[in-house]
């Protein structure tokens, strides 16, 4: 029973690592770029939603719209200032740029914020789903994590399946010279990727406090390399792979803490994602590229 | 003595010249101004860290420079210098009391185990394709900060303790802890001397030059241009890559060796994430393939928060934006076609560059 | 019969044999054969798409042929990597292609002779005598092989600074300079006005003739081989269609149809 509890706590925090995840993954299949200022934008996400809250009193639902349309803003205005001018540039110089960005989101924030923890409020009324009577205890957060998770990857796959945007946006990932001459807007499709990935940062901002709730500059650090690994480690590149690395990686996190140790959970995760690699380069639901000669 | 200045100032042996030039230059410079107490203690505090940083970030440019290859996780190894020299002359210290040796003995040993753990890291990843060091190092960074940060070891009259998670180093009485946990190394003797930072560079750098200018530097470089072409050509691509990744990580395990050795007690948080992208931006704005730029780059910008200080809580942010634009401009193409006419006019860039 | 009575006793430099590859379940190479002697030059030609380049990257084994044996002057090479076949004694260019752009000319060349002017890394980081003997001795043996593609006023340009013939050319001096048994040449004209072809047929003459290797050359300019392939081979859908001497060849009915089509 408490393998199970530990594995459902697991998926939630899978889940929030599988939305940021996606963020990472799109951009990379899109743009061809590692955005690491991501993890900012869900410190920016967690402030506005926080604000939201506790200034305006908002509704957490308003809140969380809110603070989608916030980092939505910020994703798009991030690209077009930052990252449209760099199109022909080495990916160093766009990584070293995303770097820059990143210190500016969290220098910013700590200017207008200062650098002290603010308490997140509760956005559940708490408590836990009692099952096998009262054997075993689930968080209605961790259940609420799992279901927006599960929303956001089905109506992300329908979105990239079904519709026309969903379609230039593969074509663009596929190859981008080509999608420019079938007519797409390549640089539109690039926006809209940016901006749908920031929208999921703010959803995974507002879970990710609401289980650790506390806000403050670097808070998005250690999620946005967590995640990033989570992208790598399903194939970066591909959104179910995003979605499975994600959710693994919450799961091995949290089995490591329960079962080895709290200190070394980060060393372990870590540790898996190099083990996977070796063994299958591409990630676990990436494709596998080689050069033609 | 006309011949070795003719040869000095070749087109081969320019760049060589003037970051020999520039580092002695600067070296006696700043020597004197300390000596003669002319000289801030901000900035005789930054002397050895800046020291440490430029051969890190020397050594990196072997990697993303010449080789090629993303290494995110040069904090990690500088992490791993660090900590073996802190045990190394702490363990040292009743045997070799002289402080010069111990900090050589020092560096060497954080040298010889960083470069061993880049062998280590290098035997998988590289005979991947693709982007893969950039990760794993990163990964490892990760990993090697969380197990340091897990590591107790400690001396007493009966030898070196160790001890991992939890501390039960049992020291006898007067025994002394050299690393505690999370607080990482604690009373560690500061033997790190500015001159051993400058005589640290100049190694590193007869180091990368000799071997870039050589049969296996061409290598290197080959297999950084076009893989597939060096390996047609008899080149064993992930040897050579490997290579750049060993030596790569033995120098930064000096640097942090000596980084070690200069604070008397230091966190394995230091090396973490962020300091890998510091010492990797310092490298892209000094230019990939050009370690005077490396040089240049790597002072001005530890320096320029410092400078900035009296700017206080904008300083970063200013940092921030000054990271953005040099980007943005240095890529702007109109930019590049005006500074290739530039460079093409005075007859320079002399060295490959990525 | 002709050919078989000539070359009875000679051990052949490249001895491929019932050489293919598939890939998935598409057949790209079947049943190949080739023989090429010491001294030869041989071509290669057949329509777009025919698999003659896919027969380079078998035979330097950038990919693993799925049948068939590939012996080089008597020797398995059929297990060897790239790298090993490189050594052995093969040496090629690239239909696209393929220069270290960032390094200069002479570099170029240099990094040719990786396996053939050989120190070691203490020598490289030291400086030793050795160090500056071979890269002394290094450097006259490219900058003679520069000569001969009349690139030696470039040798501190840049590679990827070279104009599109020249840098075909520095391609072969690259190839040139791993000391090989066996030279293959992908498409060695592309690109090329008459003029600079016609330069070149003098060259990959000399270089026969100067170093006595063998060449196997994929081309699609009938005048350049017609004009110095001692012997031809026909490749047409992954299969040998015809193999003779050119004048064979440009008689052969089935050939003409192969090109022409029906």
């Amino acid at each position: 029973m408490a393998l199970l509890s530990y594995l459902i706590s697991g998926l939630g925090l899978g889940s929030v690592y599988a939305i940021i995840a996606l963020g990472y993954t799109m951009v990379y299949g899109i743009a061809k770029m590692l955005n690491f200022a991501h993890g900012d934008v869900i410190m920016i996400g967690a402030y506005a939603a926080f604000f939201a809250m506790t200034r305006f009193g908002l509704p957490v639902l308003l809140s969380v719209l809110l603070s989608m349309v916030v980092c939505t803003v910020l994703g798009v205005v991030i690209e077009r200032l930052a990252y449209k001018p760099l199109r022909q540039a080495s990916n160093l110089s766009v990584l070293i740029t995303a770097i820059g960005v990143s210190y500016l989101l969290q220098n910013g924030a700590q200017l207008l914020w200062s650098s002290s923890t603010k308490v997140f409020p509760s956005i559940l009324a708490g408590g836990s789903l009692q099952l096998f009577g009262g054997k075993l205890s689930v968080s209605w957060l961790s259940i609420l994590t799992i279901l927006v998770c599960i929303a956001v990857m089905v109506c992300l796959t329908l979105f990239v399946n079904k519709t026309l945007t969903g379609k230039a946006m593969r074509a663009c990932a596929e190859d981008k010279g080509a999608a420019l001459l079938m007519g797409i807007n390549v640089d539109r499709i690039i926006s809209i990727t940016f901006a749908i990935g920031s929208g999921l940062a703010a959803i995974a901002a507002v879970l990710f406090c609401a289980a650790y709730p506390s806000v403050y500059p670097t808070l998005g650090s250690m999620p946005g390399i967590k995640a990033f690994t989570a992208a790598v480690f399903g194939g970066i590149g591909s959104i179910p792979g995003a979605f499975l690395g994600g959710l693994l990686l919450g799961i091995i996190e949290t089995l490591a803490k329960a079962y080895i140790s709290t200190q070394l959970a980060d060393a372990i995760v870590f540790a898996v994602l190099i083990i996977v690699l070796l063994i299958k380069p591409s990630g676990l639901l990436g494709r596998k590229i080689s050069e033609k000669v | 003595m006309g011949n070795l200045f003719k040869k000095m100032f070749s087109r081969e042996n320019r760049g060589r010249t003037a970051s020999y030039l520039i580092i002695i230059i600067a070296y006696i410079v700043l020597e004197i101004m300390r000596l003669s107490g002319n000289m801030t203690n901000l900035l005789s505090s930054l002397l050895v860290p800046v020291c440490c940083y430029i051969t890190a970030a020397i050594a990196l440019n072997l990697n993303v420079g010449f080789s090629g290859e993303l290494n995110l996780g040069q904090g990690g190894f500088m992490g791993v210098g660090a900590f073996t020299a802190v045990v190394v002359s702490g363990s040292l210290a009743g045997v070799i009391p002289n402080p010069v040796i111990r900090l050589i003995l020092a560096m060497i040993a954080g040298a010889v185990l960083a470069g061993a753990v880049g062998w280590l890291i290098g035997i998988p990843v590289l005979k991947l394709q693709g982007d893969y060091l950039a990760i794993v190092t990163l990964a490892f960074g990760q990993i090697i900060k969380s197990l340091i940060t897990n590591l107790y070891v400690g001396l007493d009259k009966n030898g070196m303790h160790f001890s991992f998670v939890d501390n039960h180093l049992n020291l006898a009485e007067g025994g002394k802890v050299l690393i505690s946990g999370p607080m990482g190394a604690t009373g560690t003797e500061r033997i790190a001397t500015f001159t051993a930072g400058a005589v640290l560079i100049l190694i590193a750098l007869t180091i990368v030059y000799n071997l870039i200018r050589s049969r296996h530097g061409r290598a290197i470089m080959a297999a950084r241009d076009n893989r597939i072409a060096a390996e047609s050509v008899g080149i064993h691509i992930a040897n050579t890559k490997m290579l750049a990744v060993v030596i790569s990580a033995a120098l930064a395990g000096a640097a942090g060796a000596l980084f070690g050795l200069n604070n008397a007690s230091l966190a394995a948080s230091k090396f973490d994430f962020n300091l890998s992208i510091l010492i990797l931006v310092y490298v892209v704005l000094g230019g990939l393939g050009n370690l005077n730029g490396t040089i240049i780059a790597t002072t001005v910008l530890v320096l320029l928060p410092e400078l900035l200080r009296s700017l206080q809580d904008y300083r970063m942010l200013i940092y921030a934006v000054i990271l953005i634009v040099i980007m943005l401009v240095s890529n702007n193409e109109k930019m590049k076609t005006g500074l290739e006419r530039l460079r093409r006019k005075t007859g320079k860039g002399a060295d490959s560059h990525a | 019969m002709r050919e078989e009575m000539k070359t009875d006793n000679r051990i052949p430099v490249l001895e491929a044999e019932d050489l293919g590859i598939d890939f998935g379940g598409l057949t790209a190479v079947n049943n190949l054969s080739l023989k090429i002697y010491d001294n030869e030059i041989v071509g290669l030609i057949g329509p777009n798409g025919a698999g003659k380049t896919t027969v380079f990257n078998l035979l330097t084994k950038v990919y693993e042929p799925t049948r068939g044996t590939i012996k080089l002057c008597g020797q398995d090479i059929g297990k060897m990597t790239t790298v090993e076949v490189n050594k052995a004694g093969i040496a090629r260019t690239f239909q696209n292609i393929r220069l270290f752009m960032n390094l200069s000319v002479l570099d170029n060349v240099i990094t040719g002779m990786h396996n053939t002017v050989v120190y070691g890394l203490t020598d490289s980081l030291f400086r030793t005598k050795k160090f500056r003997e071979s890269e002394k001795l290094a450097e006259e043996k490219a900058r003679e092989i520069l000569r001969i593609f009349e690139l030696e006023d470039k040798a501190d340009v840049p590679a990827g600074s070279l104009p599109y013939g020249e840098q075909r050319r520095l391609e072969i001096a690259r190839a040139l300079a791993t000391e090989p048994k066996l030279l293959l040449l992908d498409e060695p004209a592309a690109g090329m006005n008459p003029q600079e072809t016609e330069e070149l047929m003098k060259t990959i003459r000399f270089i026969k003739e100067h170093f006595g290797i063998a060449i196997l050359l994929i081309e699609h300019d009938m005048k350049l081989v017609m004009g110095i392939c001692e012997r031809i081979t026909v490749l047409n859908y992954g299969a040998m269609l015809a193999s003779g001497t050119p004048a064979e060849i440009q008689a052969n009915p089935q050939v003409i149809k192969a090109y022409l089509g029906e």
